[in-house]
């Protein structure tokens, strides 16, 4: 028994030991990133480069303040009353306000959030109309969202470009929304199309028997059954939307800006401001992360999904 | 056995306890019922009325239109043409919530994200009925049917009678009009099939309801039907009592799709003069019942393995090729000179393989048939009746 069960063993552990070695190059750069964020800009850039260091939070401070240097004078004269106030003076600097990230940031959870809730929305919407009416045209159109995932979404930025200055959406949190939904949009209504035809016919005939309209019966029978697919759908969404670099730099400057664009812009005083960037990046992290993790167990069905038969 | 035996106790007491008698139940009228698909004429043109407190069958191959006409009952399909009449009122073109119908789908389309008492509840929260009156509801329902420990149950975990009795408690809660079932029990497995069909059978006597039930299975359209209409290629081929359909086939479709071995047919050439009773089998005179329609040119003698019987005297004859041995009886295989012929004969009848019988034919269960439209030529006790009265 044991010369069957042995090599099973062994093969489990290399295979194992293959998982965790793929995992650690994968995670490599995350971690160079998160670790650099806490280094001293001078410990970003040594060479070799410290694996061990003395970990500081003068990245983050800098990512979220503005600075000016000052006289010892002034500095004498206005101790420093907690603790990044201590860090910034200890560099001879004082805080000068906020920096712009916060508000980069809270442009990408608005565009982000609200182009996936907008693609998921329609998409939902248009995904069980193709699924369960006769659509005219139903393949030819079906074609033709799927053919504007065919080139690239930046081969039209300057249409777009043009488009938006002359509709007065460069640079608006609506413009933006706007086209993450258009790009989304696609991919959205192929893959709960996908989800909803899945869904057996005769519950929803069930419900209009039970005496709902058709809108309930949308509402209470096909939609609870496709929140696997709506959560998953949202997830590839938000992924593309929070990521999105080319037309964020194209199309907004200011007031709507996001994170991505804005995060290569923070340039500390002497040079790139390395750790401040790794802060930055590592921060831009979260909300995708944290949003995966909760509705991951979705995710995980939405990938199998047909693969198992109830 | 003693479990089923245990069933029907059950069902002999809710004949007392007065629960779930339906007050609203109806006649439903079919007139004229077209449904196309595009090219394909799913029901051509179906005409016939289910009777108040009536267990109605639609019988036929698959694709014949049965589940379409059914669907368009229910409302889950609008007609081409025609009218559905519920309880006096015309629905043809209304909704299915608008309908009062309570539908059994095969799968049982049990809405898979509640659970067992949801489920049955489902119906009265759209009608917005109260929540005491619901939770009361529901549990009368739910001692119908024996599945009151299963209430709180999620029913993905479900044994299959399990589902199907929490799909029929979905349908009796609301006390509709009437039950359409779209074959309850093609997703059963056989021993609970039988089951099943007597406790279907069972709560539509109870409820006093009427039930439009689908099915292809010609042995469940007997066991429980009160009338049956039999379909083929969308139109109706005959519409009647089990026992009326059974020995008196209106067409050759219907002789051949009901009955395990179907009905026999030994083909001929002759002429039929009206009110002839004897036809002539290869040069022997054979007696039957009177020819309703005249004609000559191909016809089919048409008898039931049972109806034929081995009789030394008889002058028409054939081979005995073969015998199937079922215990109670047998299955005798015959060449004769018009056709080979299946009988059903006692069990202890000696057999012979290779012996020339003469056969003998029970002649008020025979029925001729016309070759060239298939329908049959005798008349029938309801033409008879007709010619009569």
């Amino acid at each position: 028994m044991s010369s069957i069960t042995e090599p099973r063993q062994t093969w489990k552990l290399a295979a194992g030991l293959l998982v965790v070695f793929y995992a650690l190059v994968t995670l490599l750069p995350l971690l160079w990133i998160i670790s650099t964020g806490f280094k001293t800009p001078s410990d970003s850039i040594a060479y070799p480069p410290k694996i061990l260091f003395e970990p500081t939070f003068e990245g983050y401070v800098n990512l979220f303040t503005t600075q000016t240097r000052q006289s010892e004078e002034f500095l004498a004269n206005n101790p420093p009353t907690n603790w990044y106030e201590q860090l910034v003076h200890d560099k001879g600097m004082v805080i000068a306000g906020p920096s712009r990230y916060g508000e980069r940031f809270f442009n990408s959870l608005i565009i982000g959030f609200g182009s996936t809730f907008l693609s998921v929305f329609l998409g939902t919407l248009a995904a069980y109309a193709f699924s369960r009416y006769r659509v005219p045209l139903k393949d030819d159109l079906l074609f033709f969202i799927l053919s504007t995932r065919m080139m690239p979404p930046i081969a039209v930025a300057i249409p777009i470009f043009l488009m938006f200055r002359s509709l007065g959406l460069s640079d608006t949190h609506a413009g933006m929304i706007l086209l993450y939904t258009a790009v989304n949009l696609s991919l959205a209504v192929w893959l709960l199309k996908g989800f909803i035809d899945e869904i057996p016919l005769e519950y929803e005939e069930a419900a209009l028997i039970d005496g709902y309209t058709r809108f309930q019966a949308f509402r209470k029978v096909v939609l609870p059954q496709a929140t696997t697919g709506i959560a998953s759908t949202a997830i590839f969404c938000l992924i593309f939307s929070w990521n999105e670099y080319a037309f964020a730099v194209l199309l907004t400057s200011g007031s709507a800006q996001t994170a991505p664009p804005f995060i290569p812009t923070i340039i500390g005083v002497g040079g790139q401001d390395w750790p401040a960037v790794a802060a930055g990046a590592t921060l831009f992290l979260v909300p995708v992360m944290v949003f995966t993790i909760l509705l991951r167990k979705h995710l995980l069905r939405g990938i199998t999904f047909g693969a198992v038969r109830k | 056995m003693s479990f089923i035996c245990f069933e029907y106790d059950l069902w002999d007491m809710r004949a007392s306890a007065d629960i779930g008698d339906c007050g609203s139940m109806a006649e439903i009228v079919v007139r004229n019922l077209r449904k196309e698909f595009g090219a394909f004429t799913a029901v051509q043109s179906s005409d016939f009325v289910v009777a108040d407190k009536e267990f109605f069958m639609l019988l036929g191959p698959s694709g014949c239109g049965k589940t379409t006409t059914l669907r368009m009952i229910a409302g889950l399909e609008l007609p081409t043409s025609g009218q559905i009449l519920i309880d006096g009122e015309e629905v043809g073109q209304k909704p299915a919530s608008q309908r009062d119908i309570a539908f059994v789908f095969q799968m049982f389309a049990l809405y898979p994200h509640l659970n067992v008492r949801k489920n049955i509840s489902y119906p009265l929260i759209s009608q917005g009925m109260h929540r005491s009156e619901i939770q009361e509801k529901v549990l009368e329902a739910a001692k119908l049917l024996g599945i009151e420990d299963i209430l709180n149950r999620p029913v993905s975990g479900l044994s299959g009678g399990d589902r199907q009795r929490v799909a029929l408690g979905r349908a009796i809660v609301r006390n509709p009009k009437c039950f359409l079932m779209d074959e309850p029990l093609g997703a059963l497995d056989a021993e609970f099939r039988e089951r099943m069909a007597g406790e279907l059978r069972s709560m539509h006597d109870q409820m006093g309801a009427t039930t439009v039930y689908v099915t292809h299975d010609q042995r469940e359209a007997m066991q429980m039907g009160d009338r049956i209409v039999v379909m083929n290629h969308g139109v109706i081929e005959q519409i009647g009592t089990p026992q009326d359909i059974y020995d008196y086939p209106a067409t050759m479709f219907v002789a051949e799709f009901i009955g395990s071995p179907p009905m026999n047919f030994l083909f001929f050439e002759d002429t039929l003069a009206p009110e002839a009773d004897t036809i002539t089998l290869n040069g022997q005179s054979i007696s039957i019942r009177p020819v309703s329609t005249a004609g000559r040119g191909s016809f089919a003698f048409g008898v039931r393995p049972e109806h034929i019987s081995f009789d030394d005297m008889s002058p028409y004859r054939g081979r005995i090729d073969a015998t199937e041995y079922l215990g109670t009886t047998q299955i005798v295989t015959m060449t004769t000179p018009n056709g080979s012929l299946k009988a059903r004969l006692a069990a202890d009848i000696k057999i012979i393989v290779g012996d020339s019988v003469g056969l003998a034919f029970r002649k008020e269960l025979v029925t001729i048939f016309d070759c060239e439209s298939g329908v049959a030529v005798t008349s029938s006790p309801d033409q008879d009746r007709q010619r009569n009265g």
